[in-house]
């Protein structure tokens, strides 16, 4: 019975086998939130039990979408895009004039997420950078308002930046093929991606509520520190070796992928965290409980996928995509 | 008058209640509040045509065809598909907004619905303004809760409705959308009193939506 269990674990792919160890980690930190609470009985930790469940159910979404076929997980990222758009759109202050160009953002979401079915590259590039960019002043100027025009075509375009072309980039990894120095192909690399950026805003956590003392950013977000911060760097790094596997990195390729999805996930993160404050809000949504709303959990993907997926075309496809 | 009240039910089933929860994503805060199987005034803010949907899918499908939205005849009942859609799928009471008779007295009708054991929802500002900003309410109200004293008024404020959907606009725009339903009122004898008890209520309902989702000193970041 064991060794049959042992037998299929070898044998797996390296997906199942990812999957395999999430869900470990989930049933670890299940039981730990379970065991402090028995050994704390007067501690509250439903915030922590929130977050654990929350983790859950987006992990088993994840896996399930990836697991049926690569393209059940586009629809999954654009939903992903939507949810965060739509969030960031309630979240800002928009004038009325705005609303079209609004509807025309929103719309931009199938568009994108169609180039990257049919791996359109260049649509999949330039779509929002450039068409997107033009269109939508184009769109207010139709209204007759020029009061705020340049800050309605800043927050919109930058919404559609941020969670719509950069949160793309986790599905063009996705459709990227199997070689011989990437076997697993995109589902292993997106996979090595989104779970080192979330281990590492885990670790970055864990690591500040614990030794946090010297402040980054004081005037953006007083939590974060240089000791959560090396924390969570490290431990990424050393994750991102361990799951080598996954990817098929060298060592040096995958010190250089865990640095640059540290670095880059704590900027995008940090960067929400200003967006937040700006407006004055804490949680953008009651969205995801424990979570503090989807802006929470893709502003670091949408800074890490972009630079994860030009790294890997860069080195491991020769800029063939 | 039964076709008419399946008819409601399924289109709520399959339009508004998708619409409110898939599209929109609203969330309902204070539900405890809510009369249960009572007959009731809703008041609520005005900004948009979704008000009234939002607020009827508070409430159990089979209780529909007790609670009547007060809408503008003028506006509402303009032409035959308006009409039709509107008094088959909402059930509005429609009212002259001016010119009116003894007989169309709004006020008249309104407590026609009461006294029949049904209940009304009420957008006292008396049109949809600009978004979550209140308008002074239309005094009326106040002399048809004299009138039923008995009938506990639950006022609602709504949020992003109107920027979801404002007036004049035909497309709908996916945002979040809060709805806080307060305290019941009730009637203590005087007219000024009852309103003022409205208006804190709203004002106060106001304050902690803007509360929930606001910094707090511990400014605990998400990981």
């Amino acid at each position: 019975m064991f060794d049959t269990l042992v037998n299929w674990i070898q044998h797996a792919s390296a997906v199942s086998q990812m999957g395999l160890i999430v869900v470990g980690l989930l049933l670890v930190a299940s039981l730990i939130t379970r065991g402090l609470q028995l050994a704390k009985p007067q501690s509250d930790f439903s915030e922590l039990k929130l977050r654990i469940r929350s983790w859950w159910y987006m992990a088993g979404f994840f896996f399930a979408s990836l697991i049926i076929s690569p393209h059940t997980s586009l629809f999954l990222f654009a939903l992903l895009s939507f949810l965060a758009l739509k969030e960031y759109f309630t979240m800002i202050h928009t004038r009325l004039e705005d609303h079209r160009a609004m509807f025309w953002a929103f719309l931009a979401i199938p568009v994108q997420y169609w180039w990257v079915f049919t791996q359109w590259k260049a649509m999949i590039l330039l779509f929002i950078p450039v068409y997107m960019f033009l269109f939508i002043p184009f769109r207010l100027i139709l209204v007759g308002q020029p009061k705020g025009i340049i800050d309605s075509m800043a927050r919109i375009q930058w919404g559609l930046m941020a969670f719509v072309y950069c949160i793309s980039y986790l599905g063009f990894i996705t459709i990227l093929p199997a070689t011989e120095s990437i076997p697993g192909g995109g589902k292993a690399l997106l996979l090595y991606l989104v779970f080192l950026t979330e281990m590492n805003d885990v670790c970055q956590y864990v690591f500040g509520k614990l030794f946090g003392k010297r402040k980054i950013v004081p005037t953006i977000s007083p939590n974060k520190t240089w000791e959560g911060f090396l924390g969570g760097f490290f431990s990424t790094l050393l994750l991102a070796q361990a799951l080598r596997f996954l990817s098929g990195f060298s060592m040096e390729a995958s010190l250089a992928a865990g640095a640059i999805i540290s670095a880059s996930g704590f900027i995008g993160d940090v960067v929400i965290s200003a967006v937040k404050r700006d407006i004055g809000v804490k949680d953008s949504s009651t969205l995801i409980p424990g979570h503090g709303g989807m802006l929470d959990r893709v502003d670091s993907l949408a800074y890490t996928a972009p630079l994860f997926f030009h790294f890997t075309n860069y080195f491991f496809y020769h800029q063939r995509w | 008058m039964m076709l008419r009240r399946i008819a409601r039910i399924l289109f709520f089933l399959a339009v508004v209640k998708p619409l409110l929860l898939v599209v929109l994503g609203l969330n309902v805060f204070g539900r405890q509040h809510l009369p249960q199987g009572q007959q009731f005034i809703l008041i609520a803010n005005h900004n948009s045509h979704l008000d009234t949907l939002a607020l009827m899918n508070m409430f159990p499908l089979t209780q529909l065809h007790r609670i009547h939205p007060v809408a503008a005849g003028d506006y509402f009942l303009k032409n035959r598909l308006m009409a039709w859609f509107s008094q088959t799928f909402l059930n509005i009471l429609p009212i002259a907004r001016s010119n009116f008779t003894r007989e169309t007295n709004p006020l008249t009708k309104m407590g026609d619905v009461l006294a029949q054991g049904d209940s009304l929802i009420l957008f006292p500002e008396g049109t949809r303004g600009e978004p979550e900003i209140m308008a002074p309410f239309q005094t009326g109200i106040a002399h048809l809760i004299k009138k039923y004293p008995n009938v506990p008024v639950v006022p609602v404020f709504l949020k992003n409705m109107g920027r979801s959907l404002p007036k004049g606009e035909a497309l709908l725009l996916p945002l979040f959308c809060d709805a806080l339903i307060g305290p019941p009122c009730h009637f203590t004898g005087s007219k000024d009193d009852i309103l003022a008890q409205i208006q804190a209520t709203m004002s106060d309902l106001q304050q902690s939506l803007i509360g929930m989702f606001e910094e707090t000193d511990r400014a605990s970041d998400n990981a």
